[in-house]
């Protein structure tokens, strides 16, 4: 019964999103305020039902209902209630409808804080909303019904993949989502704003703090997917340039690029083309994250091969969607007139050039993510690219990128001088040369790629630090209430781009100084590694909830002393039988100690993998730092204020419906 | 013209995704379907003395199925290898790298689904088969010509799909 109704409200969802997506368009077109009125109860509807169908799934799950065919294949009676709700979006059906609940959420939002655009401006972006969410339930429907039941009722299920058995799992694909979907709304301003044929400096403002919010949640996501894999995968690796992660690390980077690039717009009226092509390319690459990540075009457990129609369906949608966009972006930018002028050197020239790099080294990741499934298209055979690819090429052209994060917030908009900006950034400049050459040999001997990695972390450190220094030359009285009364915005570009810098720091000096032994050991060996003895107690059998496990026990000391005790583990799965590794890992600020049972070589002779991975976690730290930057920016006064402004003239929206529609 | 760029890019791709769905990742193309089954002779896994060569096998269809002890793959796929040693499916094994010696004593405890497994303990007969990994199945018809390769453990919807259409076949 539940999960009929679960149906049910996709289906009267559907209709309601077609409703939002064709007819506040439709009004907006033709100045009917009656027809634009429809677009916020109707995505609100929307949302209603949408939460429904997905809480009649979760339902499913919670109870155990088998005679759900997806509940059956990827659940299991003896699973723990948390993971029992998360296996709700463990399979293909499931994640697909929290994505369109995700978006549901998001357009939600947007009718909750919109009521200060025209009302034209808004039903627009509602409606476009809607038809994206229009092309997602019809997928659902059509192609991937979470809600099949199965005859006869098997009597339990096949178990979740243990992989996804993880507390990271719980909350990293929920923002994630929130991230790739919450591109959606600069996408639908782009689009709002090309049907409009308005491009003014309001509409970058309207949409800088939706991107900035969806790419918070984006970030948090990545951080969170690679704290799962440096924990669950039992490798030590923190990032493997897969398919999926890269899914995710793309759209990442074109947020990150339309972000700089919406402050321009939004300050000085220029790029304005660039800007809503940025827009579309942010959202077309997390429709094209989830085309990769869902169709198994690139590589998955089941290829589709065998049955292409999801595939179709939803590059067909993405054909609609993207290639709709692109042909109303080159019919509309002639009428785009460039906004102020700036010379070669000015802040607007120095953001220009940080989204070329970041656009290129997108571009990168893009190519070498999609290169084995051209080569296969074109008939010239099977190859794979790996991690020294993006190495080799990814890193050395993001690294300008870090050069211009020091130099860009510093320098005017319009012309900047460039011998004034060398006198400001020398002293800056000469620390960051003498820690490049000198930090090294103090963590553990010279290596260039420390080198460089600190160098630019050094000199992001200090470009943000001139830039608070200067910000309070001026300032009179105390310093630090000055500090405190900064806008939020250039508080969270500094945090911004400080979490950077530490992140650079942490990739260059993990990925220099780590140190890793893979060693066969009996009971009472000692391996030494970094400074620390790692002695094999044994290993011992213990039952989990719904696995068996081989729980191994090492000793560490280091300088002689007794330091911590490690249980990694390797576990059997009961339903699926599959093994998995629990990794061991004892945390710190400067370094892990991580540890990792191997495999069973015979009576208590097991392979032991242990790893030394110094400033591993400033990874998170940093991804943490970022998040709070991404957090103080979206909410910068300016957008709250005209947030407030509303609250007094929601009641009176129809005079502006008006004048909306007159425009 | 630059204006339509986007979209020319876009219409591009959109067009290796569209053969890209027909395409199947996991399948690499074995240069020795539709060629003779190379010949070896190996010693048979558990009996001292007898030895196992693929003409042996002239005339029947049969499965010759790459594993090994240490090949976590290879435990998945074993109870359906079972299942089909049950029903009849003539299924030889070829024991790969086994350098510690364990294939007799695992079959002994879990059960053999081989009619007989071949030795293979330096690994130059899975070289001369193009192995690149286990577990790995090929079918080989009555004239020991290979006529499928199969990577990756042998599943349900495998052996509905792939397998039992073409042993049909051959089988006439």
């Amino acid at each position: 019964m539940i999960p009929e109704l679960g149906q049910l409200a996709l289906i009267l969802a559907l209709l309601l999103a077609l409703a939002q997506g064709i007819l506040p368009i439709l009004g907006a077109h033709r100045g009917n305020a009656t027809l634009m009125a429809v677009a916020r109860p109707a995505a609100q509807g929307q949302f209603v039902f949408v939460a429904i169908a997905f809480g009649c799934l979760a339902y499913a799950f919670l109870t155990n209902d088998f005679s759900v065919e997806n509940v059956a294949r990827n659940s299991f009676s003896q699973l723990p209630k948390i993971y029992r709700f998360t296996a709700t979006w463990g399979s293909h059906e499931g994640s697909i409808l929290l994505w369109t609940l995700v978006l549901a959420f998001w357009t939600m939002a947007v009718t909750v804080f919109s009521h200060h655009l025209p009302d034209d401006m808004s039903a627009r972006v509602i409606g476009v909303m809607g038809l994206v969410s229009s092309g997602f339930l019809a997928f659902i429907l059509l192609t991937s019904d979470p809600f099949t039941r199965l005859n006869p009722i098997p009597a339990d299920g096949n178990d979740m993949n243990p992989l996804l058995q993880d507390p990271g799992m719980v909350f990293h694909p929920p923002m994630l989502y929130m991230g790739y979907v919450g591109f959606s709304v600069a996408f639908a301003f782009a689009i709002a704003a090309l049907l409009s044929g308005r491009f003014d400096a309001a509409w970058a403002r309207w949409s800088r703090p939706w991107t900035t919010v969806a790419w918070v949640f984006l970030t948090i996501g990545i951080t969170a997917g690679s704290w799962w894999a440096y924990n669950e995968l039992g490798w030590g690796g923190w990032w493997f340039w897969d398919p999926t992660e890269n899914a995710s690390f793309i759209p990442w980077l074109a947020g990150t690029a339309l972000i700089h690039s919406l402050a321009v717009t939004e300050k000085r009226g220029a790029f304005k083309g660039w800007t809503v092509l940025l827009a579309i390319i942010a959202f077309s690459m997390s429709l094209l994250g989830t085309f990769l990540v869902r169709s198994g075009v690139l590589s998955s457990v089941h290829a589709f091969a065998t049955d292409p129609t999801r595939g179709i369906f939803i590059l067909g949608f993405l054909g609609v969607v993207i290639g709709g966009s692109l042909v109303l972006y080159a019919i509309r930018v002639p009428k785009m007139e460039s906004g102020g002028s700036f010379t070669w050197f000015s802040r607007e020239s120095l953001l220009l050039a940080n989204n070329v790099v970041l656009v290129a080294a997108l571009g990168s990741v893009l190519l070498g993510t999609l290169y084995p499934l051209f080569m296969d298209a074109m008939g010239m055979g099977k190859i794979s690219v790996g991690p020294p690819y993006f190495n080799s090429v990814f890193v050395p052209l993001i690294a300008p990128a870090m050069f211009l994060a020091g130099v860009g917030p510093l320098a005017r908009w319009k012309q900047a001088s460039l011998p004034e900006m060398a006198k400001r950034l020398r002293i800056a400049m000469a620390v960051s040369v003498a820690s490049a050459l000198l930090l090294p040999l103090t963590v553990g001997g010279f290596n260039w790629m420390a080198s460089v990695g600190i160098g630019l972390a050094m000199w992001i450190v200090f470009t943000v630090l001139i830039g608070f220094a200067e910000r309070l030359k001026h300032e009179q009285g105390s310093k630090l209430a000055a500090l405190m009364r900064l806008p939020r915005g250039f508080w969270g570009m500094q945090l911004g781009h400080f979490g950077l810098a530490w992140v650079v720091a942490g990739i260059a000096l993990v990925s220099a100084y780590e140190t890793e032994r893979n060693v066969k050991m009996n009971v009472g060996d000692t391996v030494h590694l970094s400074g620390y003895a790692f002695t094999f107690m044994g290993v011992e059998m213990r039952d989990g909830p719904n696995y068996r496990a081989a729980r191994g026990t090492l000793e560490v000391s280091t300088g002689g002393k007794p330091a911590f005790v490690l249980h990694p583990e390797k576990r059997i799965y009961n339903a699926s039988g599959m093994p998995m590794t629990e990794a061991a890992i004892n945390y710190g600020f400067t370094r892990d100690v991580y540890a990792a049972l191997g495999e069973e070589l015979g009576p208590n002779e097991w392979t032991v993998r242990v790893f030394f991975k110094p400033f591993v976690g400033w990874l998170w730290l940093a991804g943490a730092m970022l998040t709070l930057g991404g957090i103080l920016a979206a909410f910068d006064r300016r957008y709250l204020i005209a947030l407030r402004k509303t609250g007094a003239d929601t009641s009176p929206a129809k005079g502006a419906a008006v004048q909306g529609a007159k425009a | 013209m630059k204006r339509w760029l986007p979209l020319i890019i876009f219409v591009a791709l959109a067009g290796f995704f569209y053969v890209g769905l027909h395409l199947n990742p996991r399948e690499v193309p074995s240069p020795f379907i539709g060629k003779p089954a190379p010949a070896f002779t190996l010693p048979v896994v558990g009996q001292a003395g007898v030895t196992f060569a693929p003409e042996q096998n002239k005339g029947k269809v049969w499965l010759f199925n790459v594993w090994a002890p240490w090949c976590v793959a290879c435990r998945q796929e074993h109870d359906a290898l079972m299942q089909l040693s049950q029903a009849g499916v003539p299924i030889y094994g070829l024991n790969w790298k086994d350098k510690d010696r364990e294939a007799a004593a695992l079959l002994a405890r879990e059960g053999s689904p081989y009619v007989v497994t071949a030795d293979d303990l330096d690994g130059r007969v899975g070289i001369d088969y193009g192995v690149t990994g286990t577990p790995e199945t090929f079918v080989i018809d009555k004239q020991g010509i290979i006529r499928m390769k199969h990577i990756g453990p042998i599943d349900a919807d495998a052996w509905q799909n792939k397998f039992l259409p073409l042993l049909k076949e051959l089988n006439k």
